[in-house]
């Protein structure tokens, strides 16, 4: 059966950029208004789902060609790295640093060792989603 | 509403161990998706509702709701997921090869040494 | 360091084994694995001048010290004379598995590695200082034991004896764990050398006799006496070479080794004399008085194995006796401790010759069975040699160390019978006669064992294989062994100042304070003594007896086969445990789930709410309950609703949806209690959920119209209807009633300041308890790998090779 679905597909064009884009909005703003690392990557993962609905998998495999699985274990690698690196310093598993910095364009900004390890927890969100979505999706 | 919510929850738990004590793959899984939601709002309950604003840091509000039972719950929604689809797939996986979602046809053979 | 490193050396090179048996497979894999044990026991040997002068060497590894535990390597003569035996014999018995095990049938790389993980045990059992990494070692040898045995894994008797032992020496070894435990508590330390030094305190103590009781336990499982010693002859399914090193040579001595070194710390007790001599003795009669009702060849070598750990044992318990004399280091008292060393070290010689002729003898003719071998003398003269050398040592002959011993033995037991303290006097006259009884029986053995294998007539047509005497390589290290079995027949002094009165001063410290104090000369004449005329003695019943064996063997069929400590073991382990717990088990683990999870609900609900009842914690109060809303009213409503229809939905999809509008409800009440993370969170989580749902849509089973029998159906209902109480009551109460604040002030306060950061949710999720996310996010991935796993591996297995 072949269906006609070129407004979804058309539409679904747009609307990934924006859920995606909203999905790295809610990561970065996530250590001061709610989001975070686990909706971000969740919100991600539904933009790249309304893909696959409206393509197919085969497709979108092509569109965006990542192998999740990589991509779960280097979200726990920098996990796990940014926890470990305080460890490097002389200091408990686990502690953070943060500071202010002016930087062009975004004028004061905070970076964070905490925003890194979120980094991780959003691609292993990403990845294990996709995984799961992904593998089902083709089975026969 | 803590106190009404508190027979929310047990509603939830009940109706989520009716299903999965059925024979059904199938019910089990969803069983487990209720039990979930009755556990996140049972944590949440636990901590109380008092307080006004979300636990996110705004000039001149003092009175934040607890955010530890949220921190806790964002953690088990997460998990909770990864649980129903690991359910999901091994429900159906185990339907390919045994032919049935019976659970009582499902267990083990009595002479398996 | 480097000290204590070398009892990990063995084990650190068995991780290179599989890598020389699968890359190097020109050559046996056990010439490389010959190395470690040739430089253990050089490097052991130079400890020798130190230790023999009375030094003790110590050196640590600390573990885990806030518990106290420790690797430690103490030298002193009992651990320093095991060391060079585990190393030495372990050099022989690889050099003899290079010819005795074919490289291109066997799988080499596992054989070693077993072999050499037990030698790291063994050397770790016999210097650990501390009492817990003892023990650690000590079950490492009954793990390296259990792989040994059952290294012919395919074949049934090998795993029955493997099993047999384990059980047997696991179970003694967790006894002795239990021992280990009350000693430390009653001297705050694991150390033993500490504890020997208040010795005399300890014995105070309630628990001293059940910690005493339970270590010899403990020592009695794994060196085979009675009536522990079933597991021995089963034992003998190991290829031979793990015979002739762990179960006559090493292992089995463990449990002397810690009867000797704790009779420092136990000998002053009565109970620790009767018990050790006791058993000693009625298993060194035992053993061998069975020994020649066997016919296979390592049968009989598994029981004269008994027996004389039986001798050496007994020798100990009696050794024990010079703490309860004044001045028993000018008495015959003195005797035991020393006779037991030496004789320890003899029968690691002679034996282990013997067992190495017996699998000589295996290999070649193909059968162990003594009724059909017979005549081998003059197609294997040199083993011939080699058993008769063997046997007349095992039988106390001169001029073979077991003369010896075997002379310091009976002078050490006719001891006995002059001691007058703790009933001695009415039953110690006992124990020479059992003695030389049981000497008469080892001698026939002994003479059974050589004789009808290598004399007589030869029965060609019985043998599965044409024998011939056995290549040069595997007959060097039962030739080293006969050897020393004449040396230190000529030598014993040497010998003994060298090894035996260092180790004497170990066990007996506080007879003496250095070896040169042990005054005691080995001579093979010491004038016409009653041991000489025992010996005599031995020799013509011996001879008598072993001329008329087959007159008498039937005797051994008279007792009765169903009282046999074997058929005690087998009810145990197949009749009792198997049978009949199984069919108990199986009345309630019925191998249903819902089963299953019906007792776990209930039985949560009674516990918590019984609790909360007989603790009076159940309360319920109104006070400080926020205000309920009208639009929260109607959530509730449609939650309940929502959840009703997916409980009784008829059909698949609406189940499902009706799921997933109680997701959306869910995060709608998230947003009502001010958890904006949350409801975001719920929100993409549902709508995924109920996407995957519909993906494995096509996949899933329909559901059934005739569901279950009604009656089940109250019973789920009664079970379910008990949670969802439990879980009410225990809510209600946890919002009535609040002991402890809330750690969320912490939170509040210290967010910005701290962790430099706004939303409080996401930074506790990241910073303050980033290990919980951690964790979480591990356990997701695995979560996804599983799935992955699931459906892809199987799918390559389809398009592979199935």
């Amino acid at each position: 059966m072949k269906t006609n679905d070129v407004i979804l597909q058309f539409t679904a064009k747009i609307v990934f950029f924006m859920i995606f884009f909203y999905a790295v909005h809610i990561f970065f703003a996530g250590h001061y208004t709610p989001g975070g690392g686990f909706v971000g990557g969740l919100v991600t993962a539904s933009a790249i789902v309304l893909l696959i609905i409206a393509f197919d998998i085969k497709t979108v495999q092509s569109i965006i060609p990542i192998n999740y699985i990589y991509l779960v274990a280097v979200g726990l690698i920098i996990a796990g790295a940014t926890a470990a690196f305080s460890m490097f310093m002389g200091k408990p598993f686990f502690t953070h640093y943060f500071d202010y910095f002016y930087l062009p364009l975004l004028g004061k900004t905070s970076l964070h060792t905490a925003a890194l390890f979120d980094l991780g927890v959003y691609l292993v969100v990403v990845g294990v989603t996709m995984t799961i979505i992904q593998t089902i999706g083709e089975d026969e | 509403m803590e106190i009404l919510m508190a027979f929310v929850c047990g509603f939830l738990f009940m109706a989520a161990i009716y299903l999965i004590l059925s024979r059904s793959l199938l019910r089990i899984i969803i069983g487990t998706g209720l039990l979930s939601h009755g556990a996140h709002l049972l944590i949440l309950t636990m901590g109380s509702f008092k307080g006004s604003a979300p636990p996110v840091l705004s000039e001149g509000v003092t009175d934040y709701v607890d955010p530890v039972p949220q921190a806790l719950i964002l953690t088990a929604i997460v998990i909770s997921f990864g649980v129903t689809a690991f359910f999901l797939v091994l429900a159906y996986r185990a339907y390919q090869e045994l032919k049935t979602d019976d659970m009582t046809l499902m267990k083990g053979s009595e002479d398996h040494e | 360091m480097f000290q204590v490193l070398c009892i990990f050396i063995p084990i650190l090179a068995a991780l290179f084994m599989p890598f020389f048996f699968k890359k190097v497979r020109s050559i046996h894999t056990g010439w490389f694995v010959l190395i470690v044990p040739l430089f253990l026991v050089t490097f052991y040997a130079t400890f020798v001048p130190l230790i023999s002068k009375g030094e003790t060497v110590i050196a640590q590894l600390d573990w885990i010290p806030s518990l106290g535990i420790s690797f430690v390597s103490y030298l002193d003569g009992l651990s320093l004379l095991f060391s060079l035996l585990i190393s030495g014999i372990g050099a022989l018995v690889v050099l003899y598995s290079i010819y005795y095990l074919d490289r291109t049938v066997e799988q080499l790389h596992n054989f070693y590695i077993y072999l050499l993980m037990f030698m790291t045990a063994m050397l770790g059992v016999v210097q650990s200082d501390n009492m817990i990494t003892l023990y650690l070692f000590w079950e490492l040898t009954s793990i390296s034991s259990f792989l040994l045995i059952g290294y012919w894994f395919n074949r049934d008797k090998s795993r029955f004896g493997a099993l047999k032992s384990t059980i047997i020496t696991v179970g003694g070894g967790m006894l002795m764990l239990g021992g280990f435990v009350l000693l430390s508590i009653m001297g705050e330390t694991f150390s033993i050398r500490e504890l020997i030094e208040q010795a005399p305190e300890l014995a105070t103590n309630d628990t001293f006799v059940i910690a005493l009781i339970l270590i010899l336990l403990g020592a009695f499982t794994k060196s085979a006496q009675f009536p522990f010693y079933i597991w021995l002859p089963d034992a003998m399914e190991a290829p031979t070479p793990v015979s002739a090193y762990l179960h006559s040579a090493t292992m089995v001595k463990a449990g002397i080794y810690l009867v000797a070194r704790f009779t420092p710390i136990f000998a002053l007790s009565e109970v620790w004399v009767w018990l050790v001599a006791g058993i000693g003795l009625l298993t060194l009669f035992w053993g061998s008085f069975f020994a020649v009702k066997q016919t296979d060849l390592k049968g009989i070598l598994a029981f004269s194995t008994v027996s004389q750990l039986g001798l050496i044992m007994s020798l100990l318990g009696v050794s024990a006796i010079a703490y309860h004399v004044n001045g028993a280091q000018d008495t015959v008292f003195k005797y035991a401790a020393f006779a037991a060393i030496f004789h320890l070290i003899n029968h690691a010689t002679f034996k282990g010759s013997l067992f190495m002729i017996a699998g000589i003898v295996d290999h070649e003719t193909g059968t162990r069975d003594i009724r059909k071998l017979g005549g081998l003398m003059g197609l294997m003269p040199i083993s011939f040699t080699v058993a008769l050398i063997g046997s007349f040592s095992m039988a106390g002959l001169p001029p073979f160390n077991g003369f010896l011993s075997k002379e310091m033995f009976l002078t050490a037991m006719l001891s006995v019978a002059e001691f007058d303290l703790f009933n001695f006097t009415t039953w110690g006259v006992l124990f020479p006669i059992i003695a030389w009884i049981a000497s008469v029986f080892t001698f026939i053995y002994s003479f059974y064992f050589v004789f009808r294998t290598f004399t007589g007539k030869i029965k060609l047509e019985a043998l599965p294989k044409k024998p011939h005497e056995a290549p040069v390589g595997m007959l060097i290290s039962p030739v080293i062994l006969a050897s020393l079995v004449i040396a230190i027949f000529f030598i014993p002094n040497v010998i003994a100042d060298t090894f035996v009165k260092p180790a004497v001063v170990a066990i007996q410290p506080f007879l003496y304070t250095n070896p040169e104090q042990v005054d005691i000369h080995v001579s093979a004449w010491h004038g016409f003594t009653p041991e000489l005329f025992m010996t005599l003695g031995i020799i013509v019943v011996g001879l008598v007896l072993f001329m008329i064996l087959a007159k008498w063997q039937k005797i051994y069929d008279a007792f009765p086969a169903k009282l046999t400590l074997n058929n005690l073991y087998d009810f145990i382990v197949y009749e009792f445990s198997d049978k009949w717990m199984n069919r108990l088990s199986k009345t309630y683990m019925t191998g249903s789930i819902r089963g299953y999870l019906s007792y776990m609900f209930t039985g949560i609900a009674i516990i918590v709410i019984g609790t909360l009842f007989i603790k009076d914690g159940f309360k319920v109060s109104f006070l400080g309950a926020s205000p309920i809303r009208p639009s929260q009213v109607l959530l509730i409503l449609v939650l309940v609703i929502g959840t009703i229809t997916t409980v009784f939905a008829k059909s698949r999809i609406t189940s499902i949806v009706a799921l997933g509008a109680v997701g959306y409800t869910v995060s709608l009440f998230f947003v009502m209690f001010n958890a904006p993370d949350l409801a975001l969170t719920q929100l993409v989580i549902e709508t995924i959920s109920v996407a995957l749902f519909l993906l494995a849509f096509y996949h899933l089973p329909k559901f059934r119209k005739a569901e279950e029998r009604t009656r089940f159906r109250f019973g789920r209902a009664f079970v379910s209807i008990a949670v969802g109480v439990m879980v009410t009551l225990v809510a209600l109460s946890a919002h009535s009633q609040k002991y402890i604040e809330s750690i969320a002030q912490y939170y509040k306060d210290t967010v910005y300041t701290l962790a430099g950061g706004g939303n409080i949710v996401n930074v506790i999720l990241v910073d303050y308890r980033g290990f919980d996310t951690l964790f979480e996010i591990t356990v997701l991935a695995i979560a996804g790998m599983a799935i992955y796993g699931m459906i892809k591996l199987r799918m390559s297995k389809k398009g592979g090779k199935l």
